[in-house]
């Protein structure tokens, strides 16, 4: 007991003390655009600090909503009016490839704050490694920044990277509900086909059909939910989830074409308990 | 209302015209008449345990409540085990009627009905249950199959001193153990009265020695009044029910009961007025609190365990006002509640990292009542009454908890947390006596808001139809068109009674099946959503005779036949089959003697649309005998019987899953007046 009290009171006071150390090393920028988001990594060159965030501060396997904002080295500001672009990397031992991502873009509302989405169809792992180049222009000067960066594997099935029946690889990702709610869910998934390692195109006009199941209760369903649709071209796809209790739902998946032929995904039957196209989520 | 039948219309016009009628004569009736006689009691009155002497106890003191009422020819019970039946009056169940203890509303906290009010009562509670058909029983709520008012027993104050008795019994065929007492001081200027029971039952056996396993209970009650007279005019007095019940059994259910507590308190404030017009004042504010476990870890096979909790707590009050003046006995009760329902599932998967699965089965449903209840009883002359009653209540419903809110929100998008309703009930009695005869005529209007399930329940699996229910927040009223007729007549030796009850419900609520949705629970034949059909038509008839054959004996019977359909003449669920009762009483001073039989005739209109089967006849007899003695200086009161005498294997069409009742049964109650 006695130990236990002075650990307790070491322990506090090694986390005063940090805490302490912290505030004195960072200078807090005038207007900090980036409360509510941590940072993940920071990218540098010669002249500037690229710093990459997120709500979690981690990348994961699957979708990833990424802040960034760009540090000019000499004049310790951030910089307003950049254009950028980038490039995530796998390298693995026999090839190179790329992932679906969005192009960046100004945060509305923001100042310093840029913003965009990637896709990581694969986690890192011994022999394969993720790095992300980013390419920006600042009043015509030509940048470039280039780091490893760490994506972990996600615990849930988030991605789904295929070929379909037209022999089209695909990558279909899920992005929301970010908490899921028993309730009728908002679901958005975005879908890719691969165009060749490196580009990958947003796929329009086809359909995912969805069908959430509980294995652990009978693979019961829920009513109500519908189809994923477009609402835009080059958009993502949307419909509605619904959950009837927390826990551990399947969502299964069937990928419909344009004309409505099934590229991936099966039907829920007695005889197969599972979709080979799926996503998981557990609240 | 575009589905009104042209017969509704009719039904509406006669009620108008007789109401208006009957207000009229109100008017008419001003001239001066001799002062009334005590007004006709419509209601059915059963004598449950008066603080009468022991030897004129009933034949069995320490049944149970359930047993009690089904003395009533309104009354059927719904039997999910051995604990806890569901009193039907008039062929409606929970929904459709106001079960009150003293006028107090509670709410039981079982989605699955295992707690009627009826479960947290035991008789030494009571003196009398009030048996109210239809809109009759409109006084403490909205109601369309009609109330039963459990009235509470109250010390006899012209009786000063200590009162003491000890009671126990015991029942063969489920090792049912009672041990009770009672014990009460009554002083000039207050009174104590308390009760204490315990009960403990073991599996029961059906006929031919069937043991029911999981239909075990063990039952605590303490109840306690304590009464202080402020003058001569009024009364304050408090009072509490704690009722306990733990490892409860329910063979035909999927889970039993590891709990079921109620805390019912109440305080009373009574005033008798100089006033000749007024004759009482009486108010009351009363809390209760219900929680309910349910559970399935006793049992060897789950598909998966689960808890499924409930809380019910009831806040509210009445005030009451009677009175006379000339020809009128009139009555008034305003009244409230505020009622507030929570019932949660919790699954546990069976791989242990998984998160349990969690839903709201009841969101926090806030119900929220006002009412007035008026009543006129009139002597229009010196052989003929009137009654006319009013109730306009304003109901509202909220869910209070978001999560259960955007939970049903899978259902009706579009639905909101709250949702008022004004409840409306009008009726009209007409009573004649000449001579021996008596005739009464009524015609009643009235309208109830959907029960908590029923609006707001959700994945509710009803183990008798294996469904699974989901509540309708945008259901409409529901609406009785009532007609009623009786018939009596009475000698010195001979009563008889016939009475009859016709209801029209409109917008009746029922499940049906949604075929595009999947039920949750595992071996679920599908979902059923709570709707309305158009109407339903229940109609219940009475026959009650007794005759007195010779100075000491007395025989009655009694006979029912009811009916209920759907508006697809489709055969309603839960209707009886036509079922009869006779019994041989002889009674001489201190002892008494009984030979009874019961019965139902095969339920061949059973309701086939509603998942129900066909059940088969029966009859049980039974015998009892009673015997008081003076036993050091003080009384003894023994009862023994046999119920089910030749162990008969049988179901009844309110058993549910045809879960067989107790074969045979010898039972002793013994009570000894202390002081």
């Amino acid at each position: 007991m006695k130990n236990f009290k002075f650990l307790s009171v070491l322990i506090l006071a090694i986390t005063f003390f940090s805490c302490s150390s912290d505030h004195d090393a960072a200078p807090e920028p005038p207007v900090d655009e980036t409360s509510g988001l941590v940072k993940i990594k920071e990218l540098s060159n010669d002249t500037h600090i690229i710093e990459l965030y997120s709500e979690t501060g981690i990348l994961t396997q699957g979708y990833n909503q990424i802040s960034l904002r760009i540090k000019d080295k000499a004049a310790n500001t951030f910089v307003t009016n950049a254009s950028l672009n980038w490039t995530p990397i796998m390298n693995m031992s026999e090839m190179q490839h790329s992932c679906p991502r969005s192009s960046i873009e100004k945060i509305s509302g923001k100042q310093t704050l840029y913003g965009g989405d990637i896709i990581f169809q694969m986690a890192q792992n011994d022999t394969a490694a993720w790095e992300l180049q980013i390419n920006y222009t600042i009043n015509d000067i030509k940048y470039s920044a280039k780091s490893d960066i760490a994506v972990t594997a996600s615990q849930k099935r988030t991605i789904n990277s295929f070929t379909g029946n037209d022999g089209v690889r695909y990558i279909l990702a899920y992005i929301s509900p970010k908490t899921p709610k028993v309730a009728l869910n908002n679901m958005t998934v975005a879908l890719y086909k691969m165009q060749d390692m490196m580009t990958f195109a947003a796929v329009d006009n086809f359909k995912v059909k969805i069908d959430p199941r509980m294995p652990s209760m009978g693979n019961h369903s829920s009513p109500n939910n519908t189809d994923l649709l477009q609402s835009s071209l080059g958009g993502t796809y949307n419909g509605k989830l619904s959950l009837t209790m927390t826990g551990y739902w399947k969502i299964n998946l069937q990928l419909l074409n344009a004309s409505g032929e099934v590229l991936k995904g099966e039907d829920f039957t007695t005889e197969n308990l599972q979709s080979s196209l799926f996503f998981e989520v557990e609240f | 209302m575009i589905t009104l039948s042209p017969i509704i219309y009719g039904i509406m016009k006669i009620t108008t015209t007789i109401l208006l009628a009957a207000f009229s004569t109100i008017c008419l009736a001003q001239k001066k008449e001799k002062d009334s006689i005590a007004p006709v009691d419509l209601n059915e009155i059963i004598v449950i345990s008066k603080k009468t002497p022991v030897h004129l106890k009933q034949p069995k003191s320490l049944a149970t409540v359930e047993e009690y009422l089904q003395q009533s020819s309104k009354v059927t019970m719904v039997r999910r085990g051995g604990y806890a039946l569901e009193p039907i009056i008039n062929s409606m169940a929970t929904e459709r009627t106001v079960i009150t203890i003293d006028g107090m509303r509670i709410f039981g906290a079982c989605t699955d009905k295992m707690d009627p009010v009826t479960s947290y009562v035991e008789v030494s509670n009571l003196s009398e249950a009030n048996i109210a058909s239809g809109q009759q029983g409109s006084c403490h709520g909205p109601t369309i199959g009609g109330a039963i008012d459990l009235k509470r027993a109250n010390l006899n104050q012209k009786e000063l001193g200590w009162k003491g008795a000890l009671k126990t019994g015991y029942e063969t065929n489920n090792q049912h153990k009672i041990l009770g007492t009672s014990i009460g001081y009554n002083d000039k200027s207050f009174y104590v009265n308390s009760d204490f029971t315990y009960r403990d039952a073991g599996n029961y056996k059906a006929g031919n020695h069937e043991e029911i396993n999981f239909s075990q209970f063990t039952k605590y009650n303490l109840s306690a009044t304590a009464g202080f007279y402020l003058g001569k005019k009024s009364l304050i007095e408090g009072s509490l029910i704690y009722d306990k019940a733990t490892d409860v059994g329910y063979p035909a259910l999927p889970m039993d009961v590891a709990l079921a507590k109620a805390t019912i308190t109440s305080l009373r404030y009574s005033y008798t007025p100089v006033s000749s017009y007024f004759l009482n004042w009486e108010t009351k504010v009363y809390y209760n609190t219900i929680t309910h476990k349910m559970d399935d870890t006793k049992r060897p096979q789950v598909p998966i365990h689960m808890d499924m909790p409930g809380w019910s707590d009831t806040y509210g009050y009445y005030s009451k006002l009677k009175g006379k003046y000339e020809n009128h006995h009139f009555m008034a009760n305003l009244n409230s509640f505020y009622n507030k329902s929570i019932a949660e599932m919790t699954m546990y998967p069976s791989n242990p990292k998984e998160n349990p699965m969690f839903m709201y089965t009841w969101p926090d449903v806030r119900t929220f009542y006002n009412g007035l209840y008026l009543e006129d009883r009139i002597q229009i002359s010196s052989n003929a009454d009137i009654k006319v009653a009013a109730n306009i209540g304003i109901h509202s419903n909220k869910v209070a908890d978001e999560f259960g809110l955007q939970s049903l929100q899978i259902f009706y998008p579009d639905m909101t947390a709250s949702k008022n309703r004004i409840l409306k009930s009008l009726s009209g009695n007409y009573i004649l006596h000449q001579d021996k005869f008596e005739y009464g005529f009524g015609l009643a209007y009235g309208e109830r808001a959907p029960s908590v399930s029923e609006g707001y329940g959700y994945y509710l699996y009803n183990s008798n139809d294996f469904y699974d229910y989901i509540g309708n927040p945008n259901l409409q009223n529901e609406k009785s068109f009532e007609a009623n007729l009786s018939f009596g007549f009475k000698t010195e030796s001979f009563t008889s009674n016939l009475t009859s009850s016709f209801f029209h419900i409109q917008d009746y609520i029922i499940g049906k099946i949604a075929p595009n949705i999947q039920p949750m629970t595992i071996g679920a034949s599908g979902v059923k959503m709570y709707d309305a059909i158009n109407y339903a038509v229940i109609f219940n008839t009475d026959l009650n005779l007794e005759y007195k054959i010779a100075q000491y004996w007395n025989l009655k019977t009694l006979l029912v036949y009811s009916y209920g359909k759907d508006d697809n003449r489709n055969n309603l669920p839960f209707i009886s089959p036509l079922r009869y009762s006779g019994s041989l009483q002889f009674k001489k001073e201190n002892f008494n003697l009984g030979f009874g039989a019961s019965g139902n005739l095969t339920q061949a209109k059973f309701a086939a649309a509603y998942g129900e089967t066909k059940t088969p006849d029966y009859v049980i007899f039974n015998f009892n005998s009673g015997y008081t003695f003076p036993w050091n200086g003080n009384k003894l009161n023994i009862q023994a019987g046999v119920e089910n005498i030749l162990d008969k294997y049988y179901t009844t069409f309110s058993d549910w899953n045809k879960i067989p009742r107790q074969g045979r049964n010898f039972f002793v109650n013994v009570s000894y007046v202390l002081f």
